[in-house]
């Protein structure tokens, strides 16, 4: 295989697996406590460096699986000490254990592989270099191997625990009830947010793990209402980037990880624009509806209200309407236009007349 | 010891090093006392992270280093982040901890691609914008002290200005707003004051860190008073304090970064206080639990009604 296609399959697979997960995470609310896991492994890793005298992909899991468990276990135990908001525990606890993790690295392992950079952005580029061997059989590059297994060990985490996570994630309180641990639930998940943190990590380094995690699944949240169709969607979103970001890469010579993440950076923000349901051009446009068919309906109820009486004449002036309703010249003339389109006005000279429709339309109003 | 005190107030490096590193102890500590009272901790995670974009368009765009120009692109990218989460917060159904996750990791993904991008241009001029991951106090020079204290002393001065007014948004911004203060702004110019902070701190403790210095001085200051005032003057002097040892820390070892040393020593201090601070720390609750039984509180109260009841002539 190409070195290109490997680096695009590594993508792909991270992507899914994060993906996967990260619908989870973004309904739960646990975005931030996502982007503490993939910080704090940082001394997890060095741990494990150092106990198997060098690289060990078993040892790195397990370290780094222990130290987002730590990680977790540490916040919540500050939290309840009632001392510290949710927020600043995290804020205090991942630092901490980033630091930790970068002092061990420059104090013992300046001279080692295990940069800051590395961590920082990973190195996909090298993917297809890393090749596995078992005994002495070339089986072709390790990345895909450990993705592959992380993807499938993911989907199948959240096939077979579908309900549970879908019934603890939306009403808590319901699945304890029923006899499902949420405590339980919320520590599985978190495990394998580290397991999966870790092998990511490797490939993109530690803030685009969260990325990957956080923006495909914010997408999909703004696209769809239905659990099923977010995860999938959100898998698209995360391969798409993976796919597009490769050869936005290669264009400006830059970080592979950077441009996958710019590239999910822009799905995001074209789902946000456009969204059908909750984008912000469709919730602008739905405001501008409302706001004008409110002030129709005022239009109407104010005729209804002078008709037939003696000040008629100069209550129901087009130019006295401005001054009545506080209205800007060029809003009255857009509300007159709508009025006059939907036939509940009709105007003489300056003064406006109601029209049967919109004598109808104004008692309904009142009615409501 | 005697050595080090004397290299303090001599030694160049060391002196602007122990400077800064104090100066945005200060900043941040007394910002973070409000960031972490409105429960914002988080946003100076990701107004730090969003500042790297910034400096590499500021780099890209003007093709010069100098911290002002950098520290200026630094701080209109993450202002730019701010007013995102802000909008996304308010106007869809993705709630605060996403939006904060995605700005965050966008802008850093986006600032990670700008900056191997100008690394890959053999330009070679290009080195040095990634000090900014981590920070590198020890490069600092006397012009990015001053630098540094002239931007943290207007952030200062405006809050002493406008300690009022950003109190009250603080505690009861619906009391605020009842008042005709326009907490709109208000808060915006806070959230402006916070990016100062993190700008301050990109070249000291770099991106990565800056949450630590908005929030644990202020957790940690919190700990031994009730009053605001106090708080906040604590809370600088907590931060400067650990931006004063993490700093000594660093030069006094070899090839130990500062920013993970400053990390390191407020933690410390932040558990200190968490754990034996008087009143609030958690180790006399353990204490006092301990000396009176598992149920202490529940007797204390008992103990009370029944007192209460005999004063009231029940019994």
């Amino acid at each position: 295989m190409s070195s290109g296609v490997v680096i695009i399959l590594t993508g792909v697979l991270v992507a899914s697996a994060c993906a996967v997960l990260g619908c989870f995470l973004v309904l739960r609310k646990m975005a931030m406590l996502t982007d503490a896991i993939s910080h704090a492994i940082l001394p997890g890793i060095v741990a494990a460096y150092f106990f198997a005298h060098g690289p060990n992909i078993l040892a790195g899991f397990l370290g780094a699986a222990i130290a987002g468990l730590i990680t977790v276990v540490l916040i919540e135990t500050l939290q309840n000490t009632r001392r510290v908001g949710n927020e600043s525990a995290i804020g205090i606890i991942f630092p901490a254990m980033f630091a930790l993790g970068t002092f061990l690295v420059s104090k013992f392992f300046a001279n080692v592989h295990l940069d800051t950079d590395a961590i920082l952005y990973g190195n996909i580029e090298f993917s297809s270099l890393d090749v596995l061997f078992i005994n002495g059989v070339n089986l072709g590059p390790q990345s895909l191997w450990i993705m592959g297994a992380l993807c499938i060990i993911n989907f199948s985490f959240v096939i077979i625990f579908y309900k549970e996570l879908k019934l603890a994630t939306f009403d808590p309180g319901l699945a304890a009830t029923l006899g499902f641990s949420p405590v339980l639930i919320h520590y599985a998940l978190m495990s394998i947010v580290s397991v999966t943190t870790v092998g990511a990590f490797t490939a993109v380094g530690a803030i685009l793990v969260v990325a990957l995690m956080i923006v495909p699944a914010a997408t999909a949240y703004l696209l769809t209402d239905r659990l099923p169709r977010m995860i999938m969607l959100s898998v698209l979103v995360g391969s798409l980037s993976a796919f597009l970001g490769y050869w936005l890469a290669m264009l400006l010579d830059a970080s592979i990880a950077g441009a996958m993440v710019s590239v999910a950076g822009v799905l995001f923000g074209l789902a946000l624009l456009f969204s059908p349901s909750h984008g912000l051009v469709a919730r602008w446009l739905r405001v501008e509806e409302q706001r004008n068919r409110f002030a129709s309906e005022m239009l109407v109820v104010h005729l209804l209200n002078h008709e037939g009486s003696p000040e008629f004449a100069s209550e129901n002036n087009i130019h006295h309407l401005r001054q009545e309703l506080r209205w800007s010249d060029e809003f009255t003339k857009r509300v007159l236009r709508r009025a006059h389109n939907e036939g509940l006005i009709q105007q003489r000279q300056d003064i406006l007349e109601l029209t049967e429709t919109g004598r109808q339309r104004a008692q309904l109003v009142i009615a409501r | 010891m005697i050595q080090l005190l004397y290299d303090l107030v001599f030694n160049y490096t060391l002196r602007n090093v122990a400077l800064g590193s104090a100066l945005l102890g200060i900043v941040s500590g007394v910002l973070g006392c409000f960031a972490v009272l409105r429960r914002q901790g988080l946003l100076g995670d990701a107004l730090a992270h969003a500042a790297l974009p910034g400096i590499c368009i500021a780099f890209l765009l003007t093709g010069s280093k100098s911290p002002i120009v950098l520290l200026i692109g630094a701080g209109i990218a993450s202002w730019l982040g701010t007013l995102l989460i802000l909008r996304i917060v308010n106007d869809t159904r993705i709630s605060e901890d996403s939006a904060l996750g995605v700005v965050l990791s966008v802008f850093f993904g986006f600032g990670i691609m700008l900056l191997t991008f100008i690394a890959k241009r053999n330009d070679a001029n290009q080195a040095g914008l990634d000090k900014f991951l981590f920070g590198q106090a020890a490069a600092l020079v006397a012009s990015d002290v001053a630098l540094m204290a002239l931007l943290g002393g207007v952030a200062l001065l405006i809050v002493v200005l406008l300690y009022k007014e950003f109190k009250l948004l603080t505690f009861d911004p619906g009391f605020a707003l009842s008042l005709g203060y326009n907490t709109r702004q208000l808060s915006v110019l806070l959230t402006s004051l916070i990016v100062v902070a993190v700008v301050i701190g990109l070249q000291t403790v770099g991106v990565v860190l800056m949450a630590a210095m908005l929030i644990g001085p202020a957790v940690a200051a919190r700990q031994w008073t009730n009053r605001f005032s106090t708080m906040i003057i604590l809370a600088g002097v907590f931060g400067a304090l650990s931006g004063l040892s993490g700093a000594l820390l660093s030069v006094t070892q070899t090839r130990i970064p500062t920013g993970p040393m400053v990390i390191l020593s407020m933690t410390a201090i932040t558990f200190i206080s968490i754990i034996f601070a008087p009143n609030r720390g958690i180790f006399w609750d353990w204490l006092r639990r301990k000396r009176h039984g598992k149920n202490y509180l529940q007797k204390a109260m008992n103990e009370w009604d029944t007192q209460r009841a005999a004063k009231e002539g029940r019994l």
